[in-house]
C-alpha cells in the first residue's frame, strides 16, 4: 500500500508539471505541429537530453534500483511497420485531440468531461488493436 | 509565501518543465519501472474482461496497479494546478498560430472563463459531446490515439521520452511517426474537421 501510494503522488506531481508546462494544451499541440514555437520541443527536448545523460550515466555506474534490482531498460525489437504506421495513427489522434494519453487524465482532473469521451474511446482503440494484432504487420 | 503562490501558478519555462519530466522517468526507474502512460489503456481493457476474447489482454493487470495509482494521481495533479494554483494568464501560444486559430473560428487561450483555459470550447465544452465535430474528434481522436499508441506499442512517455532517452532507434521511428500523423492532421485534416 505504501508503495503504491509513492506512485500516487509522483503522478501527482507529474500531472502538475504537464499542467504548468503547458504540454496538456491543445494550443501548444497545434502551435508545436505547426513549428511556430519552440516551447514544447523545448519541452521534449530538455527531457530527452537530460534523460539520455541520466540514463547513460545510470548504466555506467551499474545503478540498481531501490531494492537492488537491474534498471527496467529493455531494448526495444527493431522493425520499421508496427512504428511507422502505429506512429503515425497516434499522430493523428494526438494533433486531432491534442492530448496523449498521460495529458488525458490530467485533463480530466482540470474538470473538462468532454476528455473522458476521449479516454473511453482511446481504451476502445486499444481494444481493436488486441482484436486485429494478428494480422497487422510489426 | 505569496512567492512560492506565484511560482506553483503561473506557467514554468519549458527548460523547467522537461528537467521535471526527467525526473519523473528516473524516479520510476529508480523504482523498477517505466515511464509510460499508454499501457494502462491495455489494462483497463483487461480489468473489463478483454482478455475472455483476445489473448493480447490476457495479462495480470493487478502488476500493473501501480501505472493505474500513476495516472490516478495525473488527474489529481490536474486538479491542484488547474484549481488549487491557477494560472491567472492565458497560453502564451504565438501570434501565428493565433491568426491560424482565428481563421478557423476556434477560439484562442482563455478569451472565456474565469481561469486560463488550455483547450478550446470548441471541441471541449461537454455541449460539444453531442455535435457532430465533438464526437469526430472526441471519438475519433480517442479511437487513432489507443489504436495507434499500443501498436507502436508506445506513446510520447514510452517513445519520445522513455525511449528516446535510452536511445532506442525504434522509438525515434514511431516519433518519426508521430509527426507523419500529427503534421497530416494539423495542416490538412483539422480545418475540415473543424468545420464539420
Amino acid at each position: 500500500m505504501k508503495k503504491l501510494f509513492y506512485y500516487l503522488l509522483l503522478g501527482t506531481f507529474f500531472g502538475f508539471v504537464m499542467t504548468k508546462s503547458e504540454a496538456i494544451s491543445w494550443y501548444r499541440i497545434q502551435e508545436m505541429f505547426r513549428f511556430e514555437s519552440f516551447h514544447m520541443y523545448g519541452i521534449i527536448g530538455t527531457a530527452v537530453v537530460l534523460g539520455a545523460i541520466g540514463i547513460a550515466l545510470m548504466k555506467r555506474f551499474d545503478l540498481k534500483t531501490y531494492n537492488g534490482a537491474e534498471l527496467s531498460l529493455k531494448d526495444k525489437d527493431y522493425s520499421i511497420p508496427r512504428y511507422l504506421f502505429g506512429g503515425t495513427i497516434f499522430g493523428l489522434g494526438w494533433a486531432l485531440t491534442g492530448a496523449c494519453p498521460g495529458p488525458m487524465f490530467t485533463l480530466l482532473g482540470q474538470g473538462i468531461w468532454a476528455i473522458g469521451i476521449v479516454i473511453l474511446s482511446a481504451t476502445l482503440g486499444t481494444y481493436c488493436y488486441g482484436a486485429l494484432r494478428s494480422r497487422l504487420p510489426h | 509565501m505569496s512567492t512560492i503562490y506565484y511560482y506553483l501558478s503561473t506557467s514554468w519555462h519549458w527548460s523547467v518543465s522537461g528537467a521535471l519530466i526527467a525526473l519523473t522517468m528516473f524516479l520510476l526507474l529508480y523504482a523498477g519501472r517505466t515511464f509510460g502512460v499508454s499501457s494502462n489503456l491495455r489494462t483497463m481493457c483487461a480489468i473489463a474482461g478483454a482478455g475472455k476474447r483476445h489473448e493480447f489482454f490476457r495479462i495480470d493487470w493487478k502488476e500493473q496497479r501501480w501505472n493505474l495509482m500513476f495516472i490516478g494521481g495525473a488527474v489529481i495533479g490536474g486538479f491542484l494546478a488547474f484549481f488549487v494554483f491557477p494560472n491567472p494568464d492565458p497560453v502564451k501560444i504565438s501570434a501565428a498560430t493565433v491568426t491560424w486559430l482565428e481563421g478557423l473560428g476556434v477560439t484562442p487561450p482563455a478569451a472565456t472563463g474565469t481561469s486560463s483555459s488550455y483547450v478550446p470550447p470548441e471541441l471541449f465544452a461537454t455541449d460539444q459531446i453531442f455535435t457532430l465535430r465533438g464526437l469526430v474528434s472526441l471519438v475519433g481522436g480517442g479511437i487513432l490515439i489507443g489504436f495507434g499508441t499500443r501498436w507502436a506499442g508506445g506513446c510520447t512517455s514510452g517513445h519520445a521520452i522513455s525511449g528516446l532517452s535510452n536511445l532506442q532507434l525504434p522509438s525515434l521511428i514511431a516519433v518519426v511517426g508521430f509527426f507523419i500523423g500529427g503534421l497530416l492532421m494539423s495542416w490538412v485534416f483539422l480545418p475540415y474537421i473543424l468545420s464539420l
